[in-house]
């Protein structure tokens, strides 16, 4: 904990968790995505659906998915803002089963992209991302993380490390996940410095690999 | 700001001979590895946000419930009215703080020091100790410094959240931090600043989080409000040598341990206190609607 942690974060009011928490919840989803999203469905779980418009919740959403930080004055007017900018949302609530009151889940597309994000708002404006595309997950969104989609095989943590060491990119967390359909598991690895494109196309190139990304930190 | 308690941090300050505020700034340059000047910068520069959500709010807001907006501008429009009870700055402290919470409230930018729902009152200390203390600069940045460290210190050992700790844990903790920065802006010991730290918060322990439709609005606004004065009362008597026999640290703890066995409806759901009125249980149905889905 830092003093302006204490004396801050400046944000457009009037909620940590749902307001400053919902954009940099968008602002992750927009980051899985990788690009300007341009449809976006929104699914609000608990406090989220029950009191979203009354604290702004839906228009930070929608301004965190248009990139704003959370205190861009540009998220008060966020709706006019999205069509201007080509970007369909909806609102839909929903049940999302046992989960932090303050849930969200995107569906979004944009590029020929889509992906599925699940994601809480855990109060003062941090927010946990807890689902990539059916793959459990765990990011704060503090550091840029690695995603790397390959089969369920022994070896690929020792080769995509190997990559990253040579490379001097130290790891500084890191988290593998099966999808329950079998056959693919899901590497995230969270690591101190940014992955550029040239890297990411090393790993993507390890046969049993495809689709690899990096989320960009907030 | 890794400091286990205030009576830690007073003792840095006074090997040292320096403020609290001070001995904040410094343990926080040596933490982050940067100069005291550079977090003077950035808490200057918070300082000037703080002051646009007073001008921001004093302009009038929209915000969801409709029913606060324009509280500030009617409290300062009521300054220097021969029935006015209160003091010059007291007066203007009150008026600030209604209208930076009506900022937050309009969702204008804001400083969320400690919370968001409480972010009316030290930006109306500010304000009101400049034009009428010509507080500015450097202590100023001491001042700030020195709430940021109370702050850390009931982050750690209480709460800083009305859903754990009930709004004694947000306007509360915003008081007792105003506090200890009004102290250091009039020149008070160490001493005196966590007397007034202490004054502040347990005048304000037991206090519930009950916000009506579960907007940061009513009855967050005049709460505010109620806390910056809570602040300059505790620091008037500081300053007059009035002493309060439990110390600081434990007023804090207590703090915590009340929040903990206050019941869940009166932690920020919005299920009891003035939520739970008839006319607040009205006003949600107005804002949220019949189908809100819940
Ligand atoms: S009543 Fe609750 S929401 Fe309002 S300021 Fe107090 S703690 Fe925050």
């Amino acid at each position: 904990m830092t003093l302006f942690d204490i004396i801050g974060p400046v944000m457009i009011g009037p909620s940590s968790s749902h307001t400053a928490g919902a954009v940099r919840l968008g602002l992750m989803a927009r980051n899985v995505l990788g690009c300007q999203p341009e449809k976006a469905d929104i699914y609000l779980h608990g406090s989220f659906r029950c009191t979203y418009r009354g604290h702004g919740t839906d228009r930070a959403l929608v301004g965190g998915l248009l990139g704003y930080p959370t205190d861009d004055t540009r998220i008060r007017d966020s709706f006019r803002h999205a069509a201007d900018s080509n970007l369909q949302y909806r609102f839909i609530p929903a049940d999302l089963g046992d989960v932090h009151p303050n849930t969200v889940k995107f569906e979004l597309t944009g590029q020929g992209r889509q992906c599925t994000v699940v994601g809480c708002s855990v109060g003062g404006g941090a927010v946990e991302v807890t689902n990539i595309n059916g793959y459990k997950v765990k990011l704060t969104g503090e550091l840029p993380a690695l995603v790397v989609p390959h089969i369920d095989r022994a070896g690929y943590i020792a080769k995509v490390s190997g990559i990253l060491g040579a490379e001097e990119i130290n790891i500084a967390a890191m988290h593998v996940g099966r999808n329950q359909r079998g056959g693919t598991a899901l590497m995230i690895i969270e690591t101190d410095q940014m992955i550029d494109s040239v890297l990411l196309q090393v790993i993507d190139r390890i046969p049993g690999v495809s689709g690899s990304f990096v989320i960009a930190p907030l | 700001m890794e400091i286990k308690n205030l009576v830690q941090l007073s003792e840095l300050a006074e090997k040292d001979g320096l403020s609290l505020g001070r001995a904040a700034i410094r343990l926080e340059a040596a933490e982050q590895q940067v100069t005291e000047e550079e977090i003077e910068r950035e808490l200057i520069r918070r300082a000037e946000i703080m002051k646009r959500s007073v001008a921001t709010g004093l302009e009038g807001m929209k915000t969801a419930s409709g029913l606060v907006g324009d509280q500030g501008r009617r409290m300062r429009g009521y300054l220097g009215q021969t029935k006015c009870l209160a003091s010059p700055l007291y007066a203007k402290a009150m008026a600030y703080a209604l209208a930076a919470n009506e900022c937050n409230a309009g969702m204008g930018v804001i400083v969320a020091a400690p919370t968001a729902g409480a972010s009316g009152v030290l930006p109306a200390l500010v304000c009101a100790m400049e034009e009428e203390m010509s507080v500015t600069g450097t202590k100023l940045a001491e001042a700030l410094a020195a709430a940021g460290a109370v702050g850390a210190v009931i982050a750690r050992n209480a709460s800083l959240s009305g859903a754990e700790g009930g709004c004694q844990a947000e306007c509360g903790s915003a008081a007792a931090m105003a506090a200890a920065a009004a102290v250091e802006m009039l020149g008070g010991s160490r001493e005196q600043a966590l007397q007034a730290a202490a004054m502040a918060l347990q005048g304000m322990l037991g206090l519930v989080c009950d916000p009506v439709a579960g907007l940061v609005e009513i009855p967050c606004v005049h709460r505010n409000a109620g806390a910056v004065t809570q602040a300059l009362m505790a620091a008037d008597m500081a300053m007059a040598g009035v002493t309060f026999a439990i110390p600081v640290d434990e007023v804090i703890e207590v703090m915590g341990k009340i929040g903990r066995v206050l019941p869940v409806a009166l932690r920020e759901t919005a299920l009891g206190g003035l939520a739970a009125s008839p006319t607040g249980r009205a006003i949600a149905e107005r804002v949220l609607g019949k189908d809100s889905q819940c």
